[in-house]
């Protein structure tokens, strides 16, 4: 409200005389000067929301701003106070062109493999003074496996920003993920795992009055194999009765001792993956 | 009487100078690139924690107090405010921000879903005072863009750039 009435007052204020001239726009962090107009002491004031500056001015000179001095992009007014009568006018700071570091957020960092877009990239670009630069510019994203396959793709920016949906490899390992433009890069390292067993099966054998039971080797379905300790689960059913033992899997493979029940069945899991099935013969 | 009428003028004055300081809010559709959707409620939250950020912003600026700034402000974009607020103490000056409107549209939610980009066309008058000295008063009219990254329980402002229009 207050502001309202100021402007309105200022508004109708009579036009004052031109003491100085502005740059129409400035790159953030690069040199420029603003020429004044008159004689005597005054000062000037660069205040925005990035940056407030205050430099005493000799009027009929250019008052220098080296590089480096205004770096944060935005919108700012420059004031100039001369005695009793100040003279403002607004212009703007634009980012600097040139990219010097990525804001790169890259999900997720461990999923199993052989997911259709299952790893995505946003990249956010930012010039050295940690602005972001909105014009477009390509952004280079690639997924590079322990393999050698490497999926590429090359994103324009919009607004800053550019982002990319990846496939995780067929072959568990890590791959890097890097986002890269112009000289500047940012890399992400992503596990990928093997996925659910694939294909469980179990055999059976007599051990001196008991029934050995164990998996074949344990994969996923791209024939990678399931990592040692993840769990099997071996259910013996018998006259209504049920037992479960939980093992986990060692060197691919797990393996337990159950009570051997003539005709008893026995059946294998691991997670939501059921595998075979097979019924107790009594040595058979 | 006249001291009734004076009463009456100031409750009727009161609300309207309140509703005077709200800004008006314009919301576009969301225009997004990327394949997250956006769910109403998400839009909703970002929206009314970003408009709130400008009243910690108004706040902050005037009483030159960067710890106002948060919790709406994190990252980037509390640092370089909360540097130019200590910049404007140590000058003397503070800055009064009044939005007067914003014209607002999300224009990306990461894949991920921890970050949201939204262009706000915001109107917003600006004076500079030293001391209680008015130096300067400006009309503004630009462009924001502004990055709202999620935390505990609201959306944060990281990124808040004026560019160009």
């Amino acid at each position: 409200m207050l502001i309202g009435l100021a402007l309105a007052a200022v508004s109708m204020a009579p036009a004052q005389s031109v003491h100085m001239s502005l740059p129409p726009s400035v790159t953030a962090g690069s040199a420029f000067s603003i020429p004044t107009a008159g004689s005597g002491k005054a000062v000037l004031y660069i205040v925005g929301q990035g940056q407030a500056i205050r430099r005493d001015v000799q009027m009929g000179e250019a008052t220098m701003f080296p590089a480096g001095a205004l770096y944060n992009a935005g919108e700012y007014l420059a004031i100039l106070v001369n005695g009793a009568s100040t003279e403002s006018a607004g212009f703007y700071v634009s980012p600097a062109p040139q990219p010097e570091t990525l804001g790169f957020l890259a999900k997720p960092s461990r999923l199993p493999v052989g997911i259709r877009g299952g790893i995505s990239g946003a990249v956010y670009v930012f010039d050295t003074y940690h602005n972001l630069i909105t014009t477009p510019l390509p952004v280079s994203l690639e997924l590079a496996n322990a393999s050698g396959t490497m999926q590429s793709h090359t994103i324009t920016t919009r607004n800053g920003v550019a982002w990319t949906t990846m496939d995780s490899a067929a072959k568990e390992g890590p791959a890097k993920f890097v986002a890269r433009i112009a000289g500047v890069s940012s890399t992400r390292v992503i596990d990928q795992v093997p996925g659910d067993p694939c294909g469980l099966t179990i055999t059976a054998r007599p051990n001196n009055g008991k029934v050995t039971v164990q998996t074949a080797p344990v994969h996923d379905c791209s024939g990678n194999p399931i990592p040692d300790g993840t769990i099997v689960t071996f259910t013996e059913t018998y006259n209504d009765q049920q037992s479960t033992v939980d093992v986990p899997i060692k060197q691919g493979i797990a393996r337990v001792d159950m009570p051997a029940y003539p005709g008893a069945k026995i059946s294998v899991a691991s997670g939501v993956v059921a595998g075979n099935e097979i019924r107790w013969g009594g040595g058979k | 009487m006249i001291k009734r009428i004076l009463v009456m003028s100031c409750a009727l004055a009161l609300p309207l100078a309140a509703l005077a300081d709200q800004p008006t809010v314009q919301v576009k559709p969301p225009e997004l690139q990327g394949s997250r959707p956006l769910e109403k409620q998400t839009e909703a939250a970002v929206i009314r924690d970003y408009l709130q950020s400008w009243k910690s912003l108004r706040s902050a600026f005037d009483l030159n107090q960067p710890e106002l700034l948060s919790p709406d402000f994190v990252g980037t974009a509390r640092e370089k405010l909360a540097a130019t607020i200590d910049q404007q103490a140590k000058l003397g000056i503070h800055t009064r921000y009044q939005d007067r409107t914003h014209d607002l549209q999300i224009v990306f939610y990461s894949p991920e879903g921890l970050s949201i980009q939204m262009i706000d066309n915001v109107g917003y008058d600006e004076q500079v005072l030293d001391h209680d000295k008015i130096l300067a008063t400006k009309r503004i009219e630009t462009r924001y863009v502004v990055v709202l990254t999620p935390s505990d329980v609201r959306w944060s402002v990281r990124i808040f750039q004026a560019a160009a229009k």
